[in-house]
């Protein structure tokens, strides 16, 4: 098998006290879904953050296609052909979807400040070409009807398309989706999981997302990892990470009234994680 | 309601969206280039230095939106690059160069000395970035009154008249010249700023004023994006500066002071932040008071025979329809002009909340 695409080693990240990544090693291959699980606190979101460089790890590497991520600061990370949606969702509210949308292409950029204010030629014709990539990623998303509206006034469901939309723009290696489905209903939970699968099959990109939803992280990974106060709890086919104890551990505790005062020992731990 | 038939994707990068819309823009340019005919005719030209002055005031209200309307990034102090500009063109000509030279360059040297300001405080978020300008702009008088040597201090220098090849532009001996000198300045400026909105570097600066995390994480660099902003920023002010000196004919220590920075930054939130129209109508909003004023105490005097004489009349009625506009509404005169507009567009439909926004702060105030 060749190299992964993405392999984090060791990865350790630390808030005062709280450990919010503990030594974490993980690896994405090529092609593939890769789902990251867990309670809330798990540390989950904290990756995805060290992955877009917005935290530097205390120890560990991350290393994506050859390239050390630890090197580079946040706004190289696009170049690479890394690209992200957010938890919260987090477009730019006073500018239409069209715009959005185009903001993602600014890592193909090729025109400067100058070519820029005398809109030169060279300036039109790249907006011609990004205009057209857009297009494309509308056109997959479905995204028609909304093309000129504010992101203000669009509804919740929407907007997290145009997010997925916005990361499909930057043309990425790896997509990072940090809870996909969250707030969806369940027609659109079901769009989402046929979009997941047609950004992997049919335009070839890694994706690693972070998702509460079993229902989609089961019909669209090849691999989950289940996280819990930072750590590693099980790696695996859907099927084996949520039938593995230590995962049911995680979500359900432990069973019973006589293990009573270690669940609840669990659960402030996880407040304070959280 | 107008439907347009978009055909190819330069439907959606021209300047103007349809026919109707460049009919009226031209009729606007009309208008503006027929204005000095109106005092012509009258043979007074006192009001032509009012518009004149409403020109150049949204030189660098056009500046200003750039910076906090595009980028979110406010700042008190850019009466101070003003300055840079006005003085750098006054020492320019002083020194021999042509016009046509120092003016331009008298405008990239505030935008290059901007940049250098910008640099430290562009750490700073939201109300310290506006904190630290304001402190430039306090500044500003004093670093005039330093360098006396060149900038002739708290006794004032006097302002070279313009000189294009040999033809000379003096705003007492040739007001007209001067309004169409300026009125070409304003529309190279527009040009420009309509040219960075289409363009990826306004797109950028929109994305670090709604969400710079995820601006990052589109791979916008947020240090050069924010210094390119002030830059071209601080250049408009510098030529706006640069254009108040010949207008004022004297400039001293007090003429560009905090009172200026602070109304320059009014203007626009009255205009409606974050559109080009907005810095206009700021601009005539604040060029319109204070004559307003002078005129209803006039009528008042010698109608009423009512002397009022309140000191700082002016900066309390600014003030007060300030803070009106902010209560009532934030999204400034433009902003009222677009819902007017889309409540006829779409009538009956319009709904109330149409344009209300889901954040209302700037997205930059946030702590991350």
């Amino acid at each position: 098998m060749s190299a992964p695409l993405l392999d984090i080693k060791n990865a350790t990240q630390r808030f005062g006290g709280v450990v919010a990544v503990n030594d974490v090693t993980m690896h994405v291959n090529k092609g593939e879904v890769f789902a990251l699980v867990g309670p809330n606190g798990a540390g989950k979101s904290t990756v995805f953050n060290l992955l877009s460089r917005f935290y530097t790890p205390a120890e560990g590497s991350i290393t994506f296609d050859g390239t050390d991520l630890l090197k580079l600061n946040s706004d190289q990370i696009p170049s690479l052909g890394i690209a992200r949606t957010f938890q919260n969702i987090e477009l730019f509210e006073q500018a239409t979807v069209l715009q959005n949308l185009l903001v993602g292409r600014h890592r193909h950029r090729k025109t400067n400040v100058l070519s820029d204010i005398f809109f030169t030629p060279s300036a039109r014709k790249q907006e011609r070409q990004h205009r057209h990539a857009v297009e494309e990623v509308i056109d997959f998303l479905d995204l028609q009807a909304y093309r000129d509206k504010m992101i203000s006034g669009l509804p919740y469901g929407v907007r997290k398309v145009v997010e997925l939309g916005r990361a499909l723009a930057t043309q990425p290696k790896l997509l990072l989706l940090d809870e996909p489905a969250s707030g969806l209903s369940v027609e659109e939970t079901q769009d989402m999981a046929f979009w997941i699968e047609d950004i992997q099959k049919q335009m070839g990109i890694t994706v690693l997302m972070v998702e509460h939803d079993m229902g989609l992280v089961s019909a669209v990974s090849n691999r989950v990892m289940a996280l819990a106060e930072g750590k590693e709890l099980a790696t695996g086919t859907p099927a084996e990470v949520q039938s593995h104890p230590a995962v049911i551990e995680a979500y359900l505790g432990t069973s019973g009234i006589q293990k009573g005062g270690t669940a609840d020992k669990k659960k402030t731990s996880k407040g304070a994680a959280a | 309601m107008r439907f347009v038939f978009k055909t190819s994707y330069d439907a959606d990068i021209k300047w103007f969206k349809h026919g109707a819309q460049l009919f009226w823009y031209m009729l606007l340019l009309a208008a503006l280039v027929a204005l000095p005919l109106i005092f012509v005719w009258t043979g007074n030209p006192y009001l032509l230095g009012e518009f004149t002055a409403v020109l150049i005031f949204s030189i660098s209200c056009l500046g200003l939106m750039l910076l906090t309307g595009q980028t979110g990034l406010a700042s008190l102090g850019h009466a101070a690059f003003m300055a840079m500009g006005c003085y750098a063109n006054i020492l320019l000509l002083q020194a021999g160069l042509p016009w046509l030279i120092a003016f331009p360059l008298s405008g990239l040297l505030a935008g290059f000395f901007g940049t250098m300001i910008a640099f430290p405080v562009l750490r700073l978020h939201g109300v310290y970035l506006a904190l630290a300008t304001l402190a430039m702009s306090i500044i500003t008088g004093d670093v005039i009154d330093l360098t006396e040597r060149w900038t002739g201090g708290v006794g004032g220098i006097s302002v070279p008249d313009i000189d294009i090849f040999g033809f000379v532009i003096n705003k007492y001996a040739n007001p007209y010249a001067f309004y169409y000198l300026c009125l070409a300045v304003v529309l190279i400026c527009v040009a420009a700023y309509r040219n960075l909105l289409r363009s990826p570097t306004g797109r950028s600066f929109a994305a670090i004023r709604d969400s710079e995390v995820s601006a990052q994480a589109m791979g916008v660099n947020l240090t050069r994006t924010k210094a390119t902003s002030f830059f071209l920023s601080c250049t408009a002010a510098g030529l706006a500066g640069a254009l108040f000196g010949h207008s004022a004919t004297f400039v001293t220590n007090e003429t560009f002071d905090i009172v200026m920075s602070i109304t320059l930054f009014l203007s626009i939130v009255i205009g409606g932040l974050g559109f080009i129209h907005g810095a206009f109508l700021g601009a005539i909003i604040s060029g319109l008071i204070p004559v307003l004023i002078a005129n209803g105490r006039t009528i008042l005097s010698t109608t009423m025979g009512v002397n009022i004489n309140i000191p700082g009349l002016e900066s309390a009625l600014f003030a007060a329809i300030v803070i009106a506009f902010v209560l009532f509404e934030p999204m400034g005169l433009y902003g009222r002009w677009l819902k007017i507009r889309t409540y006829f567009e779409l009538f009956p439909f319009y709904r109330k909340d149409m344009f209300r926004r889901q954040k209302s702060y700037l997205k930059t105030e946030r702590v991350q």
